[in-house]
């Protein structure tokens, strides 16, 4: 756990010579703790003292970025177990297994699905952020000609090698200089090698002790050691993987690595989890990688991409990495659903994304063609947003003559929530010319309120 | 460095809750822990899904949802024992849909016959839920407990504005009872303590703190479950001990996800494929959160979603 200024203030020179550009040591130690300077300012900490104090002011999972330019994706940095607590911090990662025994073709049609699996959902562009080739032929030549299609078509896609050969993997990373890739595969028998490879190339290490099915969890005690090995000769940029498959031993192994890392600081599995979810049925395979994308895995490797599964899958990890503390909001606009006329109806609300789902959804229901307006009230509620009066008369008429929307209906009819009927006559005053109509107090009459209306 | 897992140690425990009478009762809640946590400490019953049938044939659920039980579902009674033969569901969740004033508007006392029939059908435990309309359900859902008199059903749903008339029918009639907050972690306590200041049971209860689905606030249930589940293990709060219902089905087949076409949006892939995953995997995030009852539609659903609790559950 992290140490307190307090804390801190008792291991520096305390000497108050100023050289951090802080008055004294205690506010040099407070901002430290804050996380708002680095240990390097102060020129005085002795080594050893440094050392530990980075140590135990660095996250509990070890951040790690993974590939290089636009598509580099950060993993790691989370600071708790529950997202109730504080945001989870960096969304996992989904990998594509791509197998070296696969004809040309077909790993040339894989790592295409990759590269368009790009999909826009409530201002976010998700997508299958890498490829994870595995060594299946345990043949260097193979694994070395699949790594050259996925360097010519998917230069900049981070990639993870799947193999416990330390030769195959040196050559294929080869083909990836200053990429910074994984390399997966280090255990207890070649670590040693590989961490050599990892080294030299500036590649992540992927550290996996091996399961089977059912086991207890004496493989966290041996990959706690292996990693501890490993960060010996010089390799810290780690991904650990438990050997867990079964949903069960997910769940176990990731609980016990998070509450490690997190309550006690126990920095030999304070290194982000990978997960390999790969199922026959597909189905099944998206549930498993929920699993990981709720419980703690920063990477899940998939055997197969198909759109209907990505958008489940990348919807879900939207949903639990979005910051509890902060409404998700939607863009102040006019949203148009289905295709309204200029006598379509005109509906207001606020900008909650909730609020906004829940609304639209119901207006796509009954099948009206609707516009929606939807106001800046910093992702609050209706009821919430008039009550801190963020909803009111003046700023409503005020978005309704900016937004345009007098050009596009020629009635003057604005819908109102009905928790917010008191607001009517106010902004008939304030918005000369039109006319208020109180809605539904909750989004599920909307359907029966159009369908009254249109008889 | 060796290492030694840290166990969490939990204070409370959720109620476990049996319905249905006889030979074919089930029983879910009971666990000492978080979901899941069997490596450390007791999880006696398993999740349970419901299957969902309505009292009116299902013409507002999309095509793809309603083809399973298209032979079946013009008539609840049908419905129901194809769930229980073919589908071999373990409960059945009757949603007297046709009684809100916007559907059919059907009296309670034809509810109240839909409801004998159906139970003198099958065997398997019944949860009977009203059509979420406040006013609407507090006459619908006693007509229904006291149809159901004696046979240990699940009555729903039980809001602020109608709980007294509905706890007390359920208390008569001997049925557990769902109560429903609009996600908020103090709404559901405060609603669970004025049910029990009404002399029910609070070991009959069963907390809907509101479903949503994935992509539409499912982060909002699944917080707020994880929150229940806190106070329930951690704090020992005994308000906040009943086991939790997902209503699932009803919420995810309405999204756009589960309905829009793939001509209409190609890259959202196949429209039936989707469906199935988007209920499966709301339901099985908020397993993860904490719900022991499932209300579901979907057949392939159902079935994914068991799979993986058998992973979780067996050996
Ligand atoms: S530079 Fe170091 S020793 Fe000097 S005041 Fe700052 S913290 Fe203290």
């Amino acid at each position: 756990m992290a140490l307190t200024g307090v804390e801190i203030f008792k291991l520096l020179p305390k000497t108050n010579c100023k050289k951090c550009g802080y008055p004294t040591c205690l506010a040099f130690a407070m901002k430290l703790a804050q996380g708002q300077v680095t240990i390097d300012s102060c020129p005085d900490i002795p080594e050893d003292i440094k050392q530990k104090l980075a140590e135990t002011s660095a996250p509990p999972v070890k951040p790690i970025v993974f590939g290089v330019g636009d598509r580099a994706v950060k993993l790691g940095e989370e600071t708790v177990l529950f997202r109730h607590e504080k945001k989870f911090v960096n969304p996992c990662v989904f990998a594509l297994e791509i197998k070296d025994t696969l004809a040309e073709s077909d790993i040339q049609r894989r790592i295409e699905e990759v590269l368009n699996s790009e999909i826009e959902r409530v201002g976010q562009k998700l997508r299958i952020d890498g490829i994870a080739l595995t060594n299946d032929s345990h043949d260097g030549g193979r694994f070395d000609a699949a790594a050259k299609i996925i360097a010519a078509k998917a230069p900049y896609v981070p990639v993870i090698f799947c193999t416990d050969n330390p030769v195959n993997a040196e050559t294929a990373v080869k083909l990836f200089p200053d990429k910074r890739p994984i390399i997966y595969g280090a255990n207890s028998e070649n670590y040693e090698s590989m961490a050599n490879t990892a080294k030299t190339c500036k590649a992540i290490l992927g550290v996996a002790v091996s399961s089977d099915f059912g086991r207890s969890s004496g493989g966290l005690d041996e990959l706690a050691t292996l990693t501890e090995k490993i960060k010996a000769l010089g390799v810290t940029d780690i991904v650990i993987d438990s050997g867990a498959k079964k949903a069960k031993d997910i769940l176990r192994d990731n609980t016990f690595i998070r509450r490690a890392a997190v309550k006690k600081n126990f920095k030999p599995l304070g290194y982000p989890v990978i997960t390999f979810a790969q199922r026959e049925d597909s189905l099944i395979e998206a549930l498993i990688t929920a699993l990981g994308v709720a419980k703690y895995s920063s990477i899940i490797v998939l055997s197969s991409i198909e759109k209907w599964k990505n958008l489940a899958l990348f919807t879900l990890r939207q949903n639990l990495y979005t910051d509890p503390q902060v409404p998700m909001q939607v863009k102040q606009n006019i949203y148009k659903i289905g295709e309204p006329t200029s006598d379509s109806p005109l509906f207001i609300t606020t900008n909650f994304s909730l609020t906004y789902f829940i609304v639209s959804g119901e207006i796509e229901n009954s099948k009206v063609p609707s516009y929606i307006a939807v106001m800046d009230c910093e992702g609050l509620s209706v009821l919430t947003a008039w009550a801190a009066g963020k909803f009111t008369a003046a700023k409503i008429a005020h978005f309704i003559k900016e937004s345009g929307i007098e050009n596009e209906v020629k009635h003057r009819e604005i819908i109102i929530p009905g928790y917010v009927a008191i607001l009517s006559g106010a902004i008939e005053e304030k918005l000369e010319g039109w006319k208020v109509t109180v809605g539904p107090r909750e989004a599920n009459g909307i359907p029966a309120f159009l369908r009254s209306r249109a008889a | 460095m060796a290492f030694t897992p840290s166990k969490e140690t939990y204070t409370g425990k959720v109620n476990s809750v049996t319905i249905g009478i006889d030979e074919s009762t089930v029983t879910f809640g009971g666990e000492h822990v978080l979901p899941f946590h069997t490596f450390e400490g007791v999880v006696p019953h398993r999740p349970v899904i419901a299957y969902e049938i309505q009292d009116v044939p299902p013409d507002d659920w999309p095509e793809n949802v309603q083809k399973p039980f298209e032979t079946v579902s013009h008539d609840p009674v049908t419905w129901a024992k194809f769930c229980q033969d073919v589908l071999k569901a373990k409960i059945i969740a009757l949603r007297l849909k046709g009684t809100h004033p916007d559907s059919k508007n059907r009296l309670p006392e034809d509810a109240a016959k839909t409801v004998k029939e159906v139970l003198s059908a099958i065997n398997v435990p019944v949860i009977i839920l009203g059509s979420n309309h406040t006013e609407k359900d507090a006459s619908v859902l006693v007509a229904a407990a006291e149809a159901a008199k004696n046979k240990n059903c699940i009555i729903g749903k039980a809001q602020e504005a109608n709980y007294k008339t509905i706890a007390a029918a359920a208390m008569a009639n001997n049925h557990k009872l769902i109560a429903m907050s609009e996600l908020d972690v103090n709404l559901c306590k405060q609603l669970n303590i004025l049910i029990t200041q009404l002399g029910f049971d609070r070991e009959k209860l069963i907390i809907d703190p509101m479903c949503s689905a994935l992509g539409y606030g499912l982060e909002y249930t699944y917080s707020v479950m994880e929150r229940i589940r806190f106070a329930a293990l951690m704090q020992n709060d005994l308000s906040m001990q009943a086991p939790m219902v997902g209503d699932i089905g009803l919420y995810v087949w309405k999204v756009k996800e589960t309905q829009a076409s793939e001509t209409d949006i190609p890259q959202w892939g196949s429209i039936e494929e989707r469906g199935i995953t988007w209920e499966a995997v709301t339901a099985i995030a908020l397993l993860f959160a904490g719900a022991e009852l499932l209300i579901m539609r979907h057949p392939r659903a159902v079935d994914a979603v068991e799979k993986v609790i058998d992973e979780f559950v067996e050996g």
